[in-house]
């Protein structure tokens, strides 16, 4: 037995640590049930939200006013709407317009946030303070009311809504970025490539940002749902897509005039709403769990 | 002994760290982590730096560094003020200083295989042309007691003693002058840390350099040291060379300390000075000699003058010590204190 498991300078497999690493992680993340659903569902809406159009005769803005307000049926899936738009038709084509508002808005987040985070735990100080201080502020905002804020400065568009939702990500990415430096930052191994005389970008990009990754991972894919929620609530205020445009919390608020006549209007967007904050939130958990297994309770 | 070249000079080094407090995170008190210390290192030998936890000893070598950038004083390094010069400066001045560090756990990347740590250091310094790089690496590896196949390998797949070579190959690979060996050995068991001290001295024949050997150990730091300064408290209590320091201690302090050393010999009359009391906070260190809460020998002078280095003529070869009663205590004219019958002492300085 013993002898078979000496390593043996020749025949010894090399172990890449960070390919031993993501096994791990993907070992963890399929025993959790839940996150794998969440993360086939996104795939799932990534897919029908590049394809799924294609595969769809009517265009979004096909209106059919003999059959307006129709209910679900073979013809109309999801049921039309008050001008006789086909809702499954809208819902589509509005799935890549709401994952398209959630990628780019955590982009910004990401793109400000994280070196925002690395500078203020990496050189501390004033520039810390600074820094923190501004983000405190950001955050003691609710979400939607900065965004609400930020959209009726910049005026309401859906790239505005982008830009509102980038900017209210922002501190949430530069906070955990923040915390997760502060502790890279004191190991020993920081200290010696400091010592070897590394400029603060090489110390920073090669060895701080791949240690922070795990939680800027997590943050990106929770925050991805939270973009989506607040993207659509400031549809439903008027304030993001305008009409004709098939976004769903532009569409929830259309149908809410008619919730008592024609109760499909209003409930496929918000039950697609859910959908997909549902699937992205189980599935950024379930990473958060894989990532870090000591979390867990 | 011949003209000794000065490597590394230290003149009046102190490293207070604030301490913030209050609502607007005002300075409320520093902790005097390093309080004006003095010293020379010459090109070529091992001066230790020894003391217990909190002494300041691996501030110390931090601060010569600039890993924490020092609160005042000087440190020449060949002539140059090292405090001075610019960031860009002191990054190429750092291929003549590096350091090893305690933990070999923590001291290497563990998302980097060794070939990429030693290579990485030769890439920042400059030190080797790319082409050759790979054959230095395996040379280094090899001088290290290390075998090239492992150049490929991952931090995880070796020992801490191998680690800790792998630490001093990376230090080596930019040809410094000076290594600064912060507690190198200590988190080592006693074999491996004999390997690796024998390593390092048969490094310091084959490529003269000069170390400065950080350690709370005696017993490693008599093997290795040509010249050992004994810190309390943020102060040098004591430097000589290893012999006479060893042999003929003459601070109270370096006493107490070198009377811990075990003697492995059952029949051996121990005539131990235990100390009594806790090492005073660094935050508010006790006035005059920081070392009087806890002195048998302490006297109301100790209480408000601070003793300077000094040599007295019974002290050979540079040997200094910073206590007032040297000659007195040496001649059995001031005697110690008796400690049953007191308290204990130097508690009352704590903050």
């Amino acid at each position: 037995m013993s002898e078979n498991t000496v390593n043996h300078p020749v025949t010894a497999k090399k172990v890449n640590p960070r390919i031993e690493n993501y096994k791990m992680i993907w070992k963890r993340l399929k025993k959790n049930k839940a996150a794998l659903v969440g993360g086939y569902l996104i795939v799932f809406f990534i897919v029908v939200a590049i394809f799924g159009p294609m595969f769809l005769s009517k265009s979004p803005n096909e209106t059919d006013i003999a059959n307006k307000l129709a209910g679900p049926s073979a013809e109309f899936w999801f049921g039309t709407d008050n001008f006789g738009r086909d809702i499954f038709v809208r819902i589509i084509h509005g799935m890549s317009i709401t994952l398209y508002v959630g990628f780019t808005s955590v982009v910004i987040g990401l793109v400000v946030g994280v070196p925002l985070g690395i500078i203020s735990g990496y050189y501390g100080g004033r520039i810390d303070n600074l820094i923190m201080r501004v983000m405190d502020v950001l955050l003691a905002f609710p979400g939607i009311l900065l965004a609400l804020a930020i959209v009726s400065v910049l005026g309401g568009s859906l790239q505005n809504v982008i830009i509102a939702v980038g900017i209210f990500s922002i501190p949430a990415f530069a906070r955990i970025v923040r915390g997760s430096t502060l502790s890279v930052k004191k190991l020993e191994y920081i200290d010696a490539v400091r010592a070897l005389g590394a400029t603060d970008f090489r110390i920073i990009f090669r060895h701080i940002l791949p240690n922070v990754m795990s939680p800027i991972i997590v943050q990106a894919t929770l925050r991805i749902a939270t973009a989506v929620l607040t993207a659509a609530g400031l549809s439903f205020l008027g304030l993001g897509a305008q009409p004709p445009m098939p976004e769903w919390g532009a569409m929830l608020s259309e149908g809410r005039a008619y919730i008592y006549d024609a109760w499909h209007v209003a409930f496929f967007p918000g039950m697609m709403i859910v959908f997909v904050v549902l699937a992205f939130n189980i599935f950024g958990d379930g990473i958060r769990d894989a990532l870090d297994p000591k979390m867990k309770q | 002994m011949t003209a000794k070249k000065e490597l590394l000079k230290v003149e009046g080094l102190k490293q207070y760290f604030p301490i913030k407090g209050g609502f607007f995170g005002r300075t409320v008190n520093h902790v005097k982590a390093v309080d004006d210390i003095s010293f020379t290192v010459y090109e070529g030998e091992t001066v230790s730096i020894v003391g217990e936890s909190g002494c300041g000893k691996s501030t110390t070598g931090r601060a010569i560094l600039r890993l924490d950038e020092p609160t005042e004083g000087v440190v020449s390094f060949e002539g140059k003020d090292l405090t001075e010069l610019s960031r860009k400066e002191m990054r190429a001045m750092r291929k003549d200083l590096q350091i090893i560090f305690q933990d070999p756990y923590a001291s290497i990347n563990p998302r980097q295989i060794v070939s990429a740590v030693i290579e990485e250091a030769m890439d920042i310094q400059n030190a080797v042309p790319k082409k050759d790089r790979r054959k230095r690496i395996e040379d280094l590896l090899q001088t290290v007691g290390l075998q090239k196949f492992q150049a490929d390998r991952y931090p995880h797949e070796f020992s801490g003693g191998q680690r800790q070579r792998i630490g001093i190959a990376r230090a080596l690979s930019v040809d410094p002058k000076l290594i600064i060996c912060d507690e190198a050995v200590s988190a080592l068991d006693v074999s491996i840390q004999a390997q690796v001290l024998n390593l390092l001295e048969e490094l310091q024949e084959e490529f003269g350099l000069t170390y400065l050997f950080i350690s709370h150990d005696l017993g490693v730091v008599r093997h290795i040291s040509d010249r050992i300064i004994v810190m309390y408290l943020g102060k040098i209590v004591e430097i000589g060379d290893k012999h006479s320091l060893f042999d003929n201690p003459k601070h109270p302090y370096t006493k107490a300390l070198l009377s811990a050393i075990p003697v492995p010999d059952p029949d051996h009359k121990k005539d131990r000075i235990t100390l009594r009391g806790d090492v005073p906070s660094p935050i508010n260190p006790p006035e005059g000699c920081r070392f009087h809460t806890r002195c048998p020998f302490a006297t109301d002078k100790c209480k408000t003058d601070v003793p300077e280095l000094r040599t007295v003529d019974i002290m050979k070869d540079g040997h200094q010590a910073a206590c007032h009663y040297i000659e007195e205590i040496e001649s059995g004219e001031h005697k110690a204190k008796d400690y049953s019958a007191e308290a204990i002492v130097g508690k009352g300085q704590e903050v």
